[in-house]
């Protein structure tokens, strides 16, 4: 806190509280404002974290209170990066986020762009594109596979109509190279709208009178589109793919409704797999690791991402 | 006031007549999974509650989450649970964890006999070393996984005349699993009634137990041993036998010739409602939903026939369900679970506990000569609690059950790598659990 806010607040303290505070410097008023905080970010967050970190290297089950913890170094870091199956749970992740930003922020902009122009029952529109997202993804999750079904299923049928293929020859949720795909599918339906209203919040902030200089410039409507359009979105478009990145990367509740994870460990997400060693196998230690392992990648990705976001709204 | 004294004394004449256990009556909360025998055992502890004064309270969690709900609960050292009806493998964590309380000493003072329960529901249920007399658990509800099969269908002379002629034998119940799924494939995408049918309704589920709870069935008759019988924890050459191969080969097999499109992921639940709709020729469930059945509108009475799990070339087993009764260690009404499993232990409550819809695994109740006629199904639960075999109950059961349902869904219905591999690949997971327990 600075020297002039510290003032700013002592001068608008009513002079019966400043009485009763005479004696403690402003530093220490200061202090005694901002001490809750600090224990609290302490006591919730630094602390648990410096424990997960400690937990890393141990064997510790927090099913076995009784049994000894013993200190066991870099092992649980070893074993977690040498797992195969654990860098195919990273692969699969891997896929999940670029497939469904790639895909979310190509439709997402479309239909801002689309939702953008003047027209009749825009509002409606509007509200019908991002019903999806107000719906609980376990609620999702469980409606899709009705829709996935290959024999009362309506997307086998809506393929089928499209490819003359019979809808029960395939099952989006029980094939290796589709069920990947399948979650995709969903997400991207579920969560584009989102991604729709902060490009729509983008378009709506640029000035009319940009496009108009440009129009007496002469210059063409695609060439407006990618000198003024797109880099005045920009920003607001990576502040989306930041926001899906993040929750995508931590994805859940959606995934393990629709697939559970496989077929096999097909779609078995870092989130997924850290929640099955640390609450149904109770691998405490072991699962510290592989948080930390994720949190560091995490934290590092979305530093990077994060400087970048701030030299485009610089320019 | 002379009024107001007179009923002062009435009132405490009345309080006096109470009988002593009504005086200190408890709330006991009663902890189980979310199906039809819960009901049955809510409306079955009505009698408890008129003979003892405690009130009883049930917590039940559904099938996907009651391992996870409940196994939070006790490793939190929660209150909620007095009694606990879990899962046959968690008696070894609730033993070893400390979680279940030591009923041995119980059993003695209030002359409960273990020798008068179905012997494999005592060693799957109760016991902690399994083989040893130490209990920590009152057998409560028996269970195996068995098949129902359309017996209306079966019994088609078209169908039985084209079977013969194709396999050589009559359609009926199958005595080997080879049997099972000859009659399967011959099912399979057939019109029957104007609608296609399929095979089998198997259990494929990844998340929990589903596919484990499955393929066991045919990995035990083909050969598949948990462990050396000579040496514990021996698992080379044991779990990834020839035979164990074979087994899991056959399961495999019986998934891709024979069950419905979209069933990689079917458990208890997707497996009824297959068999319900007229979709599948044959089902693997556990026992527990046959009397659901046999009262079904569309597929029930004499539409239906049950029959054990079939014999494989190295063995005759079925996968042990059920559950038994603890005690919670961290429960502050102790003394009032006990009374509770006092009373459930009644030969007379263990008749009504099966003719409410329980399935009681007291000898009494399923020795009785009229037992096997009295409903269309219990001839094939004797049959099958006969040749029950069970999964590890560990202290680390959850990541020997994890790995095995990692393993078998990846070769069975993703189809990855061999089924040598999927066996090779588990001996090694199972092998880092035990070491990491110290018990290698």
């Amino acid at each position: 806190m600075s020297g002039t806010t510290i003032d700013h607040v002592a001068r608008a303290t009513p002079p019966k509280v400043a009485r009763r505070i005479k004696g403690l410097s402003d530093r220490a008023i200061a202090w005694i404002f901002v001490a809750p905080t600090i224990f609290l970010l302490l006591a919730i967050n630094i602390f648990p974290l410096l424990w997960t970190i400690y937990l890393s290297f141990t064997n510790y089950r927090a099913n076995r209170p009784n049994a000894e913890v013993k200190w066991i170094g870099t092992r649980n870091y070893e074993r977690i990066l040498g797992d195969a199956d654990i860098w195919l749970t990273m692969q699969a992740t891997a896929h999940f986020l670029f497939w469904t930003l790639v895909l979310q922020v190509l439709i997402g902009f479309a239909l801002a762009w689309l939702i953008n122009q003047k027209f009749k029952g825009n509002d409606l529109w509007t509200t019908i594109i991002v019903l999806p997202m107000m719906l609980s993804p376990a609620v999702v999750g469980n409606f899709w596979t009705f829709l996935y079904q290959p024999q009362i299923g309506l997307f086998n049928y809506v393929v089928a109509f499209f490819t003359g293929a019979d809808p029960t020859s395939f099952t989006m949720i029980g094939d290796v190279s589709l069920a990947p795909w399948a979650i995709v599918i969903v997400d991207t339906w579920m969560w584009t709208p989102f991604v729709m209203l902060i490009c729509l919040a983008g378009l709506r902030s640029i000035p009319e009178s940009i496009y108009e200089a440009a129009e007496c410039d002469r210059a063409s409507k695609w060439r407006q589109f990618w000198t003024i359009t797109v880099p005045m979105v920009l920003p607001f478009l990576m502040l989306a793919v930041l926001f899906r990145g993040i929750e995508n990367f931590k994805m859940f509740d959606l995934v393990v409704q629709l697939t559970g994870g496989g077929p096999g460990n097909t779609t078995t997400l870092t989130s997924i797999d850290l929640k099955r060693e640390a609450f149904e196998k109770w691998r405490t230690g072991y699962s510290s690791a592989y948080a930390i392992i994720l949190f560091v990648t995490v934290f590092g990705l979305a530093s990077i991402y994060v400087k970048a976001l701030n030299k485009v709204k610089e320019r | 006031m002379k009024k107001a004294h007179i009923f002062a004394a009435a009132m405490l004449a009345a309080v006096a007549a109470q009988p002593a256990a009504q005086a200190r009556a408890d709330d006991l909360t009663l902890c189980w999974a979310a199906w039809d025998p819960a009901n049955a055992l809510v409306e079955l502890s009505k009698d408890f509650e008129a003979k003892t004064g405690h009130k009883m309270s049930f917590e039940f969690v559904p099938w996907p989450n009651f391992a996870d709900r409940m196994l939070n609960e006790l490793n939190s050292g929660g209150k909620l649970c007095d009694l606990m009806i879990g899962d046959s493998q968690w008696i070894g964590l609730g033993a070893e964890a400390g979680h279940y309380v030591k009923l041995n000493p119980f059993f003695e003072k209030e002359g409960i006999s273990m020798g008068d329960f179905i012997p494999a529901t005592v060693t799957g249920y109760a016991e902690w070393p399994k083989n040893t007399p130490n209990y920590w658990a009152l057998p409560a509800y028996a269970d195996v996984v068995g098949w129902t099969y359309r017996k209306d269908w079966f019994s088609e002379p078209e169908l039985q005349a084209e079977f013969k002629e194709k396999y050589g034998r009559d359609l009926g119940v199958p005595k080997t699993l080879e049997e099972l799924k000859d009659i399967a494939t011959f099912f399979q995408g057939r019109e029957i009634d104007g609608k296609t049918v399929y095979g089998a309704a198997i259990y494929t589920e990844r998340g929990s137990e589903g596919i484990t709870m499955g393929v066991t069935n045919a990995l035990y008759n083909y050969g598949f041993k948990y462990e050396n019988p000579d040496k514990p924890y021996d698992l080379q050459g044991y779990v990834n036998s020839k035979g164990a191969v074979a087994g899991l080969e056959f399961y495999k097999a019986l998934y891709d010739c024979c069950t419905p499109p979209g069933s990689s992921d079917w458990y208890m639940s997707e497996d009824i409602d297959a068999y319900k709709s007229g979709q599948v020729a044959l089902q693997m469930n556990f026992a527990f939903i046959w009397p659901g059945v046999n009262a079904d509108p569309n597929v029930g009475g004499d539409k239906s026939g049950y029959f054990a799990n079939p014999a494989g070339p190295d063995g005759h087993f079925a996968q042990l369900g059920g559950q038994g009764i603890s005690v919670v260690s961290y429960s502050e009404h102790q003394d009032a679970a006990l009374e509770y499993i006092k009373w459930f232990a009644q030969p007379d409550i263990q008749a009504k506990w099966t003719a409410a819809g329980g399935a009681s695994a007291m000898r009494s109740v399923v020795e009785a000569p009229d037992f096997p006629d009295k409903t269309p199904f219990n001839k094939a639960f004797l049959e099958s609690m006969a040749i029950v075999k069970d999964f590890w109950a560990e202290p680390s059961y959850a990541s020997l059950l994890l790995s095995m349902q990692d393993r078998v869904h990846k070769y069975v219905i993703a189809g990855e790598g061999t089924a040598q591999e999927a066996l090779d690949g588990l001996v090694a997971d199972w092998t880092e659990v035990f070491q990491d327990d110290g018990k290698m």
